[in-house]
């Protein structure tokens, strides 16, 4: 796969792996902050901790749209397609996260009409086909998905199809970032920043987190040698001892970001005052609605929403291990309680979060090293 | 739901209600037909249901995949596939046309794997269920001499080796599906693997432990389980691994795995490392299997998992599967 | 959030101006222009993909800038073999080893595990 494999080239994987090496003080420990579900993911699933020294620590940051998303939300979402004449479409994502009730597939089963959907437009095509019915869709995502959404919206305006409606979950990443750096018990030393959300926001918008928090932040890709490369980058900085915001991933991403995306997204969506981020509370300015001009594509305005506020369980740590505070194994419902089949906290929902992915890549790995540690 | 799904669930509801329940005390693993023995002669018997939507698609149909998976249930367990019954549960309103052509892919599917179709029933059940139809075969056939599975005979060293690329079958469902809207040159892996195993049998028999076709769960959960059933662990070297260019396209795009995707023409086979090379040959020369490869070894750790190693030196955890493989985009 | 996968464009669609074919490795799909309209690709270039959209051209320039620099890492020092893997002398065209050398451990997992 062109542009995907020779980012994944071994042997310079390892070269690169023996950079990070020479490169970083073995007298020091680095904390380094992954925001991006995405790049949580790649780490396992390319099992980069394990080319990577003992002294530099990936913390995962709250970057997963889904494990963000307050359980409050779903259940509003899925109260609206209790009436049999919507149609419930959400990307693949969403399909296993708990509600009060279950989750949406545990709808499904129990004859709520459900599609999974891979783009917003496929969403938008299930309400050109069934003309009887409305289809609501549920969006997720950060700024990389937003202006697909609002482009999706526009041309349900443009077409006039009114049996289609969008439920708003769109947050964006630069509050998080910002909670991240607030919070008293944080201290990191830089930043893997975003690739996708960067193709549209760009790299302007990281600029404070070099000047004033006078924290290092590289805008990295997904592959293996994107993300080496970044702390390649990210470690000469710290040598130097620089702050700045660098583009490691300048094959997909402009600096200056997408105009025709951002365009679209003032177009059709506005900033709620303040929205909550399960983990994390409520942050003013971090979520976009749809603006009243497009009231008519907006589910929350078209249906009556009960608002439900479901607060997470007191013994699921998942606001510390979001803000990287706590590792997963850390939390005391983790691999008990909380496992990917039966999750009780956002983290272990999404296959992305920082809880599913470490008990499905990880912790056998771990227990298998401290066996093997004990006995020789 | 995800019960049906091959993975977690599916374990559980098996161990959990039906073994206890109908296998008696039985102590040894399930495997994926019982051999019995009547009379002093040995027969294999195993049974299988087919929910497939849509009922065709891209090389084949819920007529041969009945026909072919409970022929490779068989095989995998040493045996030869004489003769199979079926039943045919028929939603009500199925057009006739559809029923015939599934009657027809299965007396195709079963002349090509030699196979007879002994008998069977019909039911209908009212419109709305039954997606069309469902098919339930269930297959007799005479174990083949000198083949003996049993995951308790896997050692530490034995190979992993799988007769060619995972994830067509799967894929090729999901796309059919058109939900997606996504289109691709690829089709079902539908077949019977009898011949290859015969192969194989005919070359390595001593040092064959264990076999399996992995259907539902992919090639993920057929190791798993084996590694809970031995206590060993399965190593896998992730570029040794055959996926088909577009199969491995079409998981990138959806975040999917192939270890977790559904095949239903391909096996995997433990053999010792003594028979590997051996082994190998076999399946290569034989018509079907030039793209065998072995895919890793079996380790004493991770006890119990399953392990995907690259050649940078990272690995990781391949987990069974839980529910149904989800596209995602995060 | 974050998958987005490289595709070629193949063919623009005739009925829709912003939207076009793309193809990656033999799948294919329709995928929406719009957020590239102000700079609209063309049949053979390559786009980033994320929910049926197509969020960015892809640069060849910087792709090859990247893996140079990358290649290029370590070389100044000399240091070059320590690359333990499996099979990497002895692969056939098809890159995939058939010797027994194969089944040996990678290095990092190695120190480990031994």
């Amino acid at each position: 796969m062109k542009f995907v494999d020779e980012f994944r080239e071994p042997e310079v994987i390892t070269r690169t792996a023996e950079e990070i090496r020479r490169l970083a003080d073995p007298k020091r420990h680095y904390r380094l902050m992954e925001v991006c579900g995405g790049h949580t993911h790649a780490i396992y699933r390319f099992g980069l901790k394990d080319i990577l020294p003992e002294n530099i620590e990936l913390i995962h940051g709250p970057g997963c749209p889904v494990c963000v998303l307050p359980m409050g939300r779903i259940d509003d979402g899925l109260s609206i397609a209790q009436d049999p004449g919507v149609i419930f479409a959400a990307f693949g994502d969403m399909m296993r996260v708990p509600g009060r009730q279950g989750s949406p597939l545990e709808h499904k089963a129990r004859g709520m009409d459900v599609r999974i959907v891979y783009s917003p437009s496929d969403a938008l095509k299930l309400a050109r086909n069934n003309p009887e019915k409305h289809v609501m869709f549920f969006a997720i995502g950060f700024e990389t998905t937003a202006p697909s959404t609002a482009l999706t919206i526009m041309r349900a305006k443009n077409e006039g199809l009114t049996n289609f409606s969008v439920f708003c979950n769109h947050v964006t990443i630069i509050p998080a970032i910002r909670a991240i750096l607030d919070s008293p018990d944080m201290r990191l030393d830089a930043f893997i920043g975003p690739g996708h959300v960067s193709t549209v926001i760009g790299c302007r918008p990281y600029e404070w987190i070099a000047q004033n928090e006078k924290t290092p932040i590289v805008v990295s890709g997904f592959e293996p040698l994107d993300m080496l490369q970044s702390i390649v980058m990210i470690l000469r900085q710290l040598k130097a001892r620089e702050a700045k915001v660098e583009n490691q991933y300048k094959r997909v991403v402009p600096w200056e970001g997408n105009r025709a995306a951002l365009r679209a997204m003032a177009e059709v969506f506005q900033l709620r005052p303040y929205f909550e981020w399960r983990g994390l509370g409520f942050i003013s300015q971090s979520a976009l609605c749809l603006r009243d001009s497009y009231a008519q594509w907006d589910s929350e305005q078209r249906f009556s929403v009960p608002g439900i506020r479901v607060t997470d369980p007191k013994a699921a740590q998942c606001g510390e291990v979001l803000k990287g505070v706590l590792k997963p194994h850390q939390c005391k419902l983790f691999g008990r309680e909380c496992t990917p089949e039966h999750p009780i906290g956002a983290l272990m929902v999404s296959s992305e979060g920082s809880c599913a992915a470490y008990y499905n890549y990880e912790h056998r790995k771990t227990a298998m090293v401290n066996i093997l540690s004990q006995t020789a | 739901m995800a019960h049906g799904a091959g993975g977690k669930a599916s374990r559980r509801l098996v161990e959990g209600l039906f073994a206890p329940l109908l296998f008696g005390d039985r102590s040894d693993p399930l495997g994926d037909a019982a051999i019995l023995e009547i009379n002093g002669t040995q027969v294999a018997i195993t049974t299988d249901s087919f929910v497939v939507k849509p009922l065709q698609f891209p090389g084949g149909s819920i007529g041969e995949l009945a026909v072919n998976g409970t022929v490779n249930d068989l095989a995998v367990s040493g045996a030869r596939a004489e003769a199979l019954v079926c039943t045919y549960i028929l939603e009500a309103g199925l057009p006739t046309e559809i029923l015939e052509r599934e009657v027809r892919a299965m007396a195709i599917a079963a002349r090509k794997a030699g196979v007879r179709v002994s008998g069977g029933d019909t039911k209908v059940v009212e419109h709305g269920k039954a997606d069309g139809m469902y098919i339930s075969t269930t297959g007799i056939g005479r174990p083949l001499a000198g083949v003996k599975i049993d995951p308790k005979s896997v050692r530490v060293g034995d190979k992993i080796l799988l007769s060619g690329p995972i994830g067509d079958h799967g894929i090729t469902i999901l796309l059919a599906r058109g939900e997606l809207d996504f289109e691709a040159d690829l089709k079902s892996d539908t077949r019977s693997v009898f011949p290859l195993v015969e192969a194989l049998v005919r070359q390595a028999a001593p040092g064959i432990r264990w076999m399996r076709d992995p259907t539902r769960g992919g090639a993920a959960t057929s190791l798993n389980e084996l590694a809970r059933d031995c206590g060993l662990g399965m190593v896998l070297f992730e570029d040794q691994v055959p996926v088909r260019d577009v199969v491995r396209g079409a998981c990138e795009l959806l975040g999917l795995d192939p270890l977790h995707i559904a095949n239903e023409g391909q096996f995997l086979a433990i053999v010792s490392a003594e028979y590997a090379d051996a082994a190998l040959s076999a399946l290569r020369l034989a018509l079907g299997g030039e793209e065998a490869q072995v895919i890793g070894e079996v380790r004493d750790q991770p006890a119990g998992s399953v392990l995907e190693t690259t050649r940078y030196g990272g690995s990781r955890i391949v987990d069974m599967l839980v529910g149904d493989p989800l596209p995602r985009i995060c | 959030m974050c998958l987005a996968i490289p595709g070629q464009i193949v063919e623009m669609s005739s009925d829709q101006p912003t939207a076009a074919l793309i193809d990656v490795v033999g799948v294919r799909r329709k995928v929406d222009l719009g957020l590239l309209q102000d700079d609209l690709p063309k049949p053979g270039d390559w786009v980033l993909i994320h929910v049926g959209f197509a969020m960015s051209k892809i640069s060849e320039q910087d792709a090859i800038d990247q893996m140079n620099t990358l290649r290029a890492l370590g070389e100044i020092d000399g240091a070059m073999q320590e690359v333990e893997g499996y099979g990497l002398d002895d692969r056939d065209d098809d890159g995939i080893s058939d010797t027994a050398d194969d089944y040996r451990r990678p290095a990092a997992y190695k120190d480990r595990v031994s």
